[in-house]
């Protein structure tokens, strides 16, 4: 039985004569935080999709908490959830409209309670009246936390999660999950552009390009395998192709 | 964290009324946060039964048929509303996931797509009885017919309906999960395609030859069939009415059965995530 919280195997989608993700491979042990990188169209929105089941492999397995995403996804949705600034809540409910249906959803017992705590920890109290879409783009991004972290998810999946967000609410965002994983044990997969964000948050980085893992390890370890100072640095060595070792020589 | 042997041991429900319950409230919520939507339900019945009552009284005066059968148009349009507005609640509230781009959310939620289906069919349940009560009780007072008259057969005929409309609208989603919102229009034109063949006005005697054997097909020839043998021979038609449920329950199988693959598709495509405005 498999001990990792996160484990896929020669995970491929083909999408006609694309091939979105090409054979990943990867495991993530219970309480990492974990970042996806790769530029736009490097396969981390698909493979996302794909761990969450929203999105059926062509070739490859997912098992999220043991449990085989194909045959058994019902045993842990309970026990995961998403964010992402691409899809939204309905924006004609109110914020407290969209939290009480997604708590019943995820048979909270106390959703009232459950929501009043999170407003207070995401300070969304101010908004829970309003609708989902008259908010403001730092709003929505709390309020979709919000909602991911409804049922205390043991895998928290996260698309981009301070996206489009001023540097002081991305800052708060990311203080809030590094909290969050401490005082849960939650494990974290995030895709992201923001270097800095994964050098901070992120134990380790999976690397992706044209659909395929290129590189992996520690923020650290690949600092210094590709020469670099910054993670930004590194994504461009990859993106770009160049192979660590000759990356400055390249420059 | 919890174990992860666990979560290989536990057992999640294939049906939880609780979940059903929560889509019920999140369309509930859609609902009652509009008063135009409210009213816009009873707006259409009411309309095309004011208008079909007062065209029955003048061909109550004109015609024998019509005045043999009593209001029997009035209790034509507000059944025909009923399937139209069975299908129409599946139809729009399924839409709305799709205009909101909530699909995502949903279901990577412990939501499965059979719980979805049955908070959509209450739903369905709640605006037709929210369009088509007020229209029934308006032609008590205005036209002096009350189609409650009719006594039990009318439940039967009501129900046999909404089932059609519900099976009508599990194939038109069907149809939406694998085109994308491209085929949305199909919500509102579908049923139009049946009218004619569903004798709601005629008999199907009226049809060609070729042409009543499509409407045998439909529960809903059976239902307006049956309603007429109510009105004019007061006489319930167990024939008809047997027909109507047989014929719903083959057509609601092959519609949930294509719905499901139509699901399975969405998931492959990636449809789920993508399907927006």
């Amino acid at each position: 039985m498999s001990h990792y919280a996160i484990k896929t195997d020669r995970l491929t989608k083909r999408f006609k004569d694309v091939v979105a993700v090409d054979g990943v491979s990867f495991a993530v042990e219970p309480g990492r935080i974990v970042g996806l990188l790769g530029g736009n169209g490097a396969g981390k929105t698909t493979t996302i999709s794909m761990l969450l089941g929203l999105l059926l492999p062509t070739e490859g397995s997912v098992e999220v908490l043991g449990a085989d995403m194909a045959r058994h996804r019902h045993r842990v949705l309970d026990r995961m959830n998403f964010s992402s600034p691409y899809v939204d809540l309905p924006h004609r409910l109110t914020v407290a409209e969209n939290l009480v249906v997604y708590g019943h959803l995820y048979g909270l017992r106390h959703v009232k309670r459950r929501i009043a705590d999170l407003a207070d920890q995401l300070d969304i109290a101010r908004f829970l009246d309003r609708p989902a879409g008259k908010l403001s783009a730092g709003q929505k991004t709390r309020v979709a936390l919000a909602k991911a972290l409804l049922n205390e998810p043991a895998v928290l999946l996260l698309d981009e999660p301070t996206a489009s967000l001023d540097p002081d609410t991305a800052d708060w965002i990311r203080t809030y999950l590094e909290n969050y994983r401490r005082e849960s044990g939650a494990t974290i997969l995030l895709a992201s552009h923001n270097m800095a964000e994964v050098e901070r948050l992120c134990d380790d980085v999976l690397m992706m390009r044209e659909g395929r893992i290129v590189d992996r390890g520690s923020p650290d370890s690949l600092l210094a395998k590709y020469g670099r100072d910054t993670m930004e640095d590194v994504f461009l060595d990859i993106a770009r192709d160049r192979r660590a070792g000759v990356a400055h020589a390249a420059d | 964290m919890p174990r992860i042997d666990a979560v290989l041991a536990s057992h999640a429900p294939a049906f939880a009324v609780r979940r059903v319950g929560a889509m019920v409230l999140r369309y509930w919520y859609l609902l009652r946060g509009s008063w135009p939507r409210m009213a816009e339900l009873a707006y259409w019945p009411t309309m095309q039964m004011l208008m079909w009552g007062f065209l029955s009284q003048f061909m109550a005066t004109t015609s024998s048929w019509v005045a043999q059968g009593g209001a029997v148009l009035v209790a034509g349009v507000l059944l025909w509303d009923t399937l139209f507005r069975g299908q129409l609640g599946v139809s729009i509230s399924f839409l709305e996931e799709l205009w909101s781009r909530n699909l995502g959310h949903l279901f990577v939620s412990p939501l499965r797509p059979v719980e979805w289906v049955a908070a959509l069919f209450v739903m369905s349940l709640i605006r037709t009885l929210i369009g088509v009560v007020p229209a029934a009780l308006l032609a008590i007072f205005i036209f002096d017919y009350s189609v409650f008259d009719l006594g039990l057969p009318l439940l039967a005929f009501f129900a046999n309906l909404m089932i059609m409309g519900w099976w009508l609208a599990l194939a038109i989603t069907s149809l939406i999960l694998l085109n994308g919102l491209g085929a949305e229009g199909l919500a509102w034109a579908v049923v139009f395609l049946l009218a004619p063949v569903s004798a709601v006005y005629y008999p199907v005697a009226v049809l060609p030859g070729w042409l009543q054997w499509l409407s045998w097909a439909l529960p809903s020839a059976h239902v307006f069939e049956g309603m007429r043998a109510v009105l004019f021979q007061g006489a319930f038609s167990w024939g008809h009415f047997a027909a109507a449920a047989g014929l719903n329950l083959f057509y609601m199988v092959c519609a949930g059965g294509i719905f499901l693959w139509a699901f399975h598709v969405a998931r492959e495509r990636g449809a789920l995530i993508q399907t927006g405005e």
